[in-house]
């Protein structure tokens, strides 16, 4: 047989049917921030979550105030202060059930303590105290996360083994939108979406990455569409309205609850302070910026919902206040107290037992213990 | 009247035994990794718990290293105890940064109260002829990361009795399996009731009064031949087996080395910042007054694992084994 024969003898087909795997469309982010205070549709709030949210809003930012002041006066090492995001920081932790898990990053303090965390355990790691201050399983709030995006995949194996035990629990997963370029974002959300895990991302998407604003990270029309590569529906809320927030995540989470698999949600806000306390934030941003978001403030949303409403007079908000006062003064009061530690306790919780090599090197330490003890008396003495 | 002899099975079988009985007896152990459920592993040691256990249980997960590790800690954190598999060495590296960022130190930050009982398998070593990135003896970034067992069997049984120690350990184990002895076989019995072996215990695997070979892994069968010819240089070796490089079993080593007088320390990993040069000092610190001779290291050179066609050069093998041998001052005892 000639090539040309052969040639004529090969009957091309078609190739196998081709289909999408889902349809994107319903996975698409609205177009533009879901909102609700200053809209109609905040007319039917229930006023008691109303009053939770601007209570637990005023606090949180006392907290923010109160923390960044304990870097000036050497208490706190750092602090990466969330002013200006309280809205999803405190819709994220009301949102929860008692019994679903936070994980959160090492800007979400205010998560936590709204949470039920102690508010000096959450600050331990930043005092320089032991890593984590707090017992993860008591709140069921993962321990704050500094390696960016890295607690994601842990909500994602979190909610898959609670789903695998058949347990009624959903994991939020807190990341900001620099985390976002971070490889473990994608494999967390791919992981999630093809094991249908109970998990939701809230991208809190405040411009900056510490100097680094968005449009260097990503070249994607929103972050919440990045949602529909990975299969999950994307939702775009405005991070500044605790209502909405609370009301997207709420949706999120009784979805994944019910079997619906994951969701990725962008809040778009802003960072109102500088990355921490050692930043210098007029090297990358101006001023006017910082004013215009100012002038969309959370706290002040729900506070003019709720005066609008009649739901909060002035003894009320000062009641709110007081109350935060009385946290901030509690905080301080607590943090300007040494913390003991024991340096002993270097070895402790390195593996179940220590191993040799670490049961040696604790004697060491403790013999150096003894004689710097030693020499201290002997100079008391003298 | 015939006896019936049992099959010998291969470590492959044995680590794939294991995994089953770990599975069978405690629920919350899962088994995941790429290509570990249908296909059950490219090397087969999770053939037939997918089967045996369900999807659920045995799971192929999405390509992704740092993910597969990631999503184990989240499940670790619910009580359950992974045990996630990496392909190759050299595929492991995507999760280092969940594994030396939280794997290893989770119950450390979090005072005890969140340990992570989690096995990473990783097949490593060369002497299969792999390709590029298939070869790696990454054991010595391991063993650098403080919160982490490193475990490597050299032989069938404790193939067996270390995976169900290390599945069975609070703390997070990284299990080396030497690739090349996936297939070696011997005296295991799979019939006879098995035993797990205790983390942190080396044995000594040939006696001898000359000199001590100090090993794991895929270079304990090359010590062990390299004892046998010795016996024409007139040498009697000892060979240490040392199984747990973290934790390390100083009281065995020293123990072998204060009596031989002379040491060798030999592993496929490069030299220079490898396991070789922890395990020389250590010895040297504990037996200086019993030592004849530099403690000495026979070690992979330090260059990228070599080309399929250049690895016989670059593998410890006997010559350079007994090359060294005579390298440590026999001229003295005459
Ligand atoms: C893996 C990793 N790389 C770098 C850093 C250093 N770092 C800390 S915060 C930060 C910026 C994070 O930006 P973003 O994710 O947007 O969160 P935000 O600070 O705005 O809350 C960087 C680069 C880190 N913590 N982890």
């Amino acid at each position: 047989m000639t090539v040309m024969e052969q040639r004529g003898a090969y009957r091309p087909t078609p190739p196998p049917a081709w289909q999408p795997r889902t349809d994107p469309a319903p996975l698409l982010p609205d177009a533009r921030p879901h909102r609700v205070l200053g809209t109609e549709a905040a007319a039917g709030a229930d006023p008691a979550l109303l009053r939770r949210l601007y209570a637990e809003l005023v606090r949180g930012r006392r907290y923010n105030a109160q923390a960044t002041a304990l870097t000036r006066q050497g208490r706190l090492a750092v602090y990466p202060s969330s002013t200006g995001q309280e809205a999803c920081e405190i819709a994220a932790a009301l949102a929860l059930q008692e019994r679903d898990w936070l994980f959160p990053s090492y800007r979400d303090t205010l998560a936590a303590v709204a949470r039920g965390v102690d508010p000096v355990e959450a600050l331990t790691l930043l005092r320089g105290d032991w890593h984590t201050g707090y017992d993860p399983y008591e709140h069921r709030v993962a321990p704050l996360c500094t390696p960016l995006a890295t607690q994601l995949p842990h909500a994602v194996g979190l909610a898959h083994a609670a789903r695998l035990k058949g347990d009624d629990v959903v994991a939020l997963a807190l990341v900001g939108d620099g985390g976002t370029s971070e490889g473990d974002f994608h494999e967390a959300l791919n992981f999630a979406a093809v094991w249908q895990a109970p998990v939701v991302f809230l991208v809190q998407n405040n411009g900056f990455a510490i100097s680094v604003p968005l449009d260097r990270q990503t070249a994607a029309p929103s972050l919440a569409h990045k949602a529909v590569g990975y299969g999950m529906p994307g939702r775009l809320v405005d991070g500044n309205d605790a209502l909405a927030v609370h009301e997207v995540l709420g949706e999120a989470l009784a979805h994944a609850r019910a079997g619906g698999g994951p969701t990725l949600v962008e809040a778009v806000t802003y960072r109102i302070d500088a990355h921490t306390n050692a930043d210098d934030a007029t090297r990358y941003r101006d001023d006017d910026e910082v004013e215009a978001w100012r002038a969309h403030d959370p706290i002040a949303l729900v506070e003019r919902e709720l005066t609008a409403r009649g739901l909060l007079d002035e003894d009320a908000i000062r009641a709110v206040r007081e109350d935060a006062e009385a946290m901030a003064a509690d905080l301080r009061e607590r943090m300007n107290q040494d913390p003991a530690l024991d340096p002993m306790d270097l070895f402790t919780h390195v593996y179940a037992e220590p191993t040799p090599q670490l049961a040696e090197q604790c004697d060491q330490l403790r013999a150096e213990l003894d004689a710097e003890a030693e020499a201290e008396a002997e100079g008391a003495g003298r | 009247m015939t006896t019936v002899a049992v099959k010998p099975a291969t470590m492959a079988q044995a680590l794939t035994r294991a995994l089953r009985d770990a599975m069978a007896a405690d629920p919350a152990v899962h088994v995941m990794g790429e290509d570990v459920g249908t296909l059950g592993g490219v090397f087969r040691v999770t053939d037939g718990l997918a089967k045996e256990f369900g999807e659920d249980r045995c799971t192929d997960t999405p390509l992704a290293e740092a993910g597969i590790l990631g999503t184990a800690v989240g499940m670790a954190m619910y009580g359950l105890r992974p045990v996630v598999e990496m392909q190759f060495d050299a595929f492991a590296y995507p999760a280092f940064e969940q594994l030396v960022s939280h794997v290893a130190r989770m119950r450390n930050r979090t005072r005890g109260a969140m340990p992570l009982p989690i096995t990473v398998r990783v097949p490593y070593g060369g002497g299969i002829g792999g390709v590029e990135h298939h070869s790696d003896s990454s054991e010595a970034y391991y063993m650098a990361t403080p919160g982490l067992h490193v475990v490597t069997p050299a032989t069938v049984a404790d193939a067996y009795g270390l995976l169900r120690a290390a599945i069975a350990s609070d703390d997070p184990v990284v299990f080396l399996e030497p690739k090349r002895l996936y297939w070696s076989k011997d005296a295991w019995n799979p019939e006879e009731p098995q035993t797990v072996e205790p983390i942190g215990r080396a044995v000594v695997r040939r006696r001898g009064r000359s000199a001590t070979l100090i090993t794991y892994g895929p270079s304990v069968p090359v010590c062990l031949e390299a004892a046998e010819a010795a016996r024409a240089e007139g040498w009697d070796l000892e060979v240490v087996d040392l199984r747990s490089l973290v934790p390390f079993d100083d009281e065995t080593v020293t123990a072998s080395v204060r009596r031989t007088g002379r040491a060798v320390v030999v592993h496929e990993a490069g030299g220079f910042g490898g396991p070789g040069g922890e395990i020389a000092a250590r010895v040297t610190e504990r037996c200086f007054h019993h030592l004849e001779a530099p403690v000495l290291r026979v070690a992979g050179f330090d260059v990228p694992y070599p080309p399929p066609m250049l690895e016989r050069h670059h593998l410890p093998g006997v010559d350079r084994i007994l090359d060294a041998v005579g390298r440590l001052q026999w001229e003295a005892e005459s």
